[in-house]
């Protein structure tokens, strides 16, 4: 008998060591946004699940940015899963930083991930990073403003139709803006923007052999097209205007037009915070005709750091929390319209979802918008509104503020140009491109 | 004699300070207004400050969502603790450099001092790199120890400065009287001290707890202090005014108290020997 005890209790006792043993405390790194901090705090369904728990370090995007690449390049291992975006990824997937995630569970249906964001989330095929939510741009607008200017938004309308409702819209005594756009410098703020317009417009980075296009007509017009239009219609000082700050004009009725990321709708159709909520369109990006809109692509996507001691663990959250689960289960503490959009087919064809009325639309920028194949003559580089080469952001962070520079009034479209052009010609050819 | 100042100047000087005072708290009260408003009311404009509504939600959201205390604590530990540890480095320093000048004494204080110009991100892969090898990344100690050597000139400098104001003579009175180097310095310098040190201890504090390009780039979940609490509210993509200026608020408040009760020190601390 107390021999049989002696059993059972050093049995009881392996088990739950075997447990502990298994159970990990994961650090990840994350971007402060909504669907994000919504997630922190659905952390708990995770640990019930798994028994691993989760510490979460919060910080803003450019300290994130730094913060994890500095660690990453370091091999410091102080995160085990790390948020990290279209950008990064095929860099440092190709750098072989990141833990290939080719053996996800059958369960996880990685098919289902939306195929432009599996592509620019992959290096030669391998996904390297799952992605919690995907966003494009698209164009949001007053509807009663445009039918007070007497007229009415196609679903893909140009840039031509977009400035003279812009003309339309705008009313300076009422304190309307026809169009609000992203002017600020950073490669990520006005810099997206004003590469993935120019996408439409012709224009590119880079030729064939890494040199740089900024003296080619399709830039010019880009600039000018942009300049002459916010000055016409856009706000006073668009020129330090970021995502927040459009933000905030659109919520107060401020804007006509807002071309900015699709996550932006469910802001400003949000009657808590938004003026405007229920007199909000949606329109895909404008095109010049040339067979490329200017809408952009984007994932915040989670990671694991190549040498991780909790690969397995980090597997597991990554499966929980990109999972249709996970959306389900945050459609069920949180409604449908925040679950993290643009990142599963299925999500799309879910009934409860097709009710959102942004849905169907981010979801059409978001599948018109090709990585691989961005502008109109052929480049040698994958991304939308970036070009996916380490140098990049800092070439790009440069040539957004020349353009900055313009949008203030402080130099010429040429002058800014035939600065971009030299910069970024100096610095491809000190990185060996050229 | 001192100059006869007439009841208008005195009011004009008096006006002008408050209003040069006012416009430096300024950023601090726009801070504190945004905290109790909501996120919609925070970021209209022109905001109104008085109409819209009052509200504590924002305190709430951080308080549910972060853990303050933590960080509080990290705060407390790395700003006292590189503090203290600069002081017990800097005050033998400090005598040495007081009392028993050598030709290149000058030479090395502004040396010190020219390492403050270097702009940290120069060192933060070395010294990364050295925290790895240490195994201190993301520990307290480690950041004690940076945050130490960051400030170590200031204390240096600062302590030097008022060593030099103390009368080498009552150290040679105490030689005399057989103490030895310790004693000297422990039982004679230092008590006739405390207020210098107590100042640069003070100023010290402030600028370990404010100290936010190493606490957010050495840390992750155990050692992050304020700086990363407030740096987690912070986003270019989404509204979170409200809340940031709640976590910035309860960031800076304590050593807001601590500075608002040792003003004096503070005051005296940073002018002593500018006038004599």
């Amino acid at each position: 008998m107390l021999l049989r005890n002696a059993l059972r209790a050093a049995t009881a006792m392996s088990l739950i060591a075997a447990g502990a043993a298994q159970a990990e405390n994961l650090v990840i790194a994350t971007v402060n946004n909504g669907d994000m901090i919504r997630m922190q705090g659905l952390t708990e369904d995770f640990t019930e699940k798994t028994g691993h728990t989760v510490e979460w370090v919060t910080l803003e995007e450019n300290v994130l940015r730094q913060r994890v690449t500095t660690d990453i390049t370091t091999k410091g291992g102080a995160f085990d899963i790390m948020t990290i975006g279209m950008y990064e990824t095929p860099i440092w997937g190709a750098n072989g930083w990141l833990v290939a995630l080719d053996d996800l569970s059958a369960d996880y249906n990685v098919d289902d991930i939306l195929p432009a964001m599996r592509g620019g989330l992959s290096h030669d095929g391998t996904l390297y990073a799952a992605p919690f939510y995907g966003e494009s741009s698209m164009i949001m607008y007053r509807t009663d403003l445009m039918e007070k200017a007497g007229l009415e938004m196609p679903d893909a309308p140009t840039w031509e139709f977009i400035r003279e409702a812009a003309a339309a819209m705008t009313d300076r005594d009422a304190d309307i803006n026809g169009i609000c756009l992203r002017g600020k410098a950073g490669w990520g703020e006005g810099g997206a923007f004003i590469t993935a317009m120019s996408n439409s417009f012709g224009a590119r980075w880079f030729d064939m052999d890494w040199n740089a296009q900024f003296d080619t007509q399709p830039w010019k017009d880009t600039l000018e097209f942009f300049v002459g239009m916010m000055n016409e219609s856009g706000p006073a000082g668009y020129a330090t205007n970021g995502f927040n700050e459009n933000l905030s004009l659109f919520q107060q009725g401020k804007c006509g037009m807002w071309i900015d990321a699709t996550v932006a709708a469910s802001f400003v159709t949000n009657p808590d915070d938004s003026t405007v909520a229920d007199s909000v369109g949606f329109a895909l990006a404008p095109d010049n005709g040339l067979g490329k809109r200017s809408n952009w692509l984007w994932a915040w996507a989670l990671g694991i750091p190549a040498g991780s001691q909790k690969v397995d663990a980090a597997k597991e959250f990554i499966e929980w929390a990109t999972s249709t689960g996970y959306i389900e289960l945050v459609a069920e503490n949180e409604g449908w319209a925040n679950v993290p959009p643009g990142a599963r087919t299925s999500l799309y064809e879910n009934e409860n979802y097709k009710d959102i009325p942004f849905a169907k639309m981010t979801l059409e920028s978001i599948l018109t918008a090709d990585p691989n194949n961005s502008t109109v003559e052929e480049s040698p580089y994958v991304g939308v509104q970036f070009a996916a080469i380490p140098e990049f952001a800092g070439i790009a962070t440069e040539v957004s503020q020349e353009f900055s520079a313009v949008y203030a009034g402080q130099q010429t479209v040429d002058e800014a140009l035939e600065k971009a052009q030299a910069l970024t010609n100096d610095a491809m050819e000190a990185a060996g491109y050229r | 004699m001192a100059r006869a100042v007439t009841p208008r100047r005195k009011l004009i000087n008096t006006l002008v300070a408050w209003a040069i005072g006012l416009l430096i708290f300024f950023p601090i009260l726009w801070i504190i207004v945004l905290s109790f408003k909501s996120e919609g009311d925070a970021i209209r404009t022109p905001i109104k400050v008085l109409t819209s509504a009052w509200t504590l939600d924002s305190y709430a959201v951080v308080q549910e969502r972060s853990d303050y205390f933590k960080h509080f604590s990290n705060s407390v530990i790395l700003a006292v603790g590189s503090t203290l540890l600069g002081v017990i480095v800097a005050v033998p320093a400090a005598w040495s450099m007081a009392f028993v000048p050598s030709d290149r004494t000058r030479g090395i204080l502004m040396w010190m001092l020219s390492t403050k110009m270097l702009p940290a991100v120069g060192v933060l892969y070395p010294i990364y790199l050295l925290f790895i090898q240490l195994g201190i990344l993301d520990t307290r100690i480690g950041l004690v120890m940076v945050l130490m050597l960051i400030n170590l000139p200031i204390i240096v400098w600062m302590l030097y400065t008022y060593f030099r104001e103390i009368p080498g003579e009552i150290l040679e009175a105490a030689r005399m009287d057989g103490a030895s180097l310790r004693e000297e310095v422990m039982y004679v310098l230092t008590p006739m001290a405390v207020p210098g040190i107590a100042s640069t201890v003070l100023l010290n504090v402030i600028l370990a707890w404010n100290e936010a390009f190493w606490t957010l780039n050495l840390t992750a979940a155990k050692a992050a202090p304020l700086t990363a609490f407030i740096a987690s509210y912070s986003s270019p993509e989404g509204l979170f005014y409200a809340k940031l200026s709640a976590a910035s608020v309860m960031a800076i408040a304590p050593i807001l108290i601590m500075g608002w009760f040792s003003q004096k020190q503070l005051v005296r601390g940073l002018t002593f020997g500018a006038v004599k």
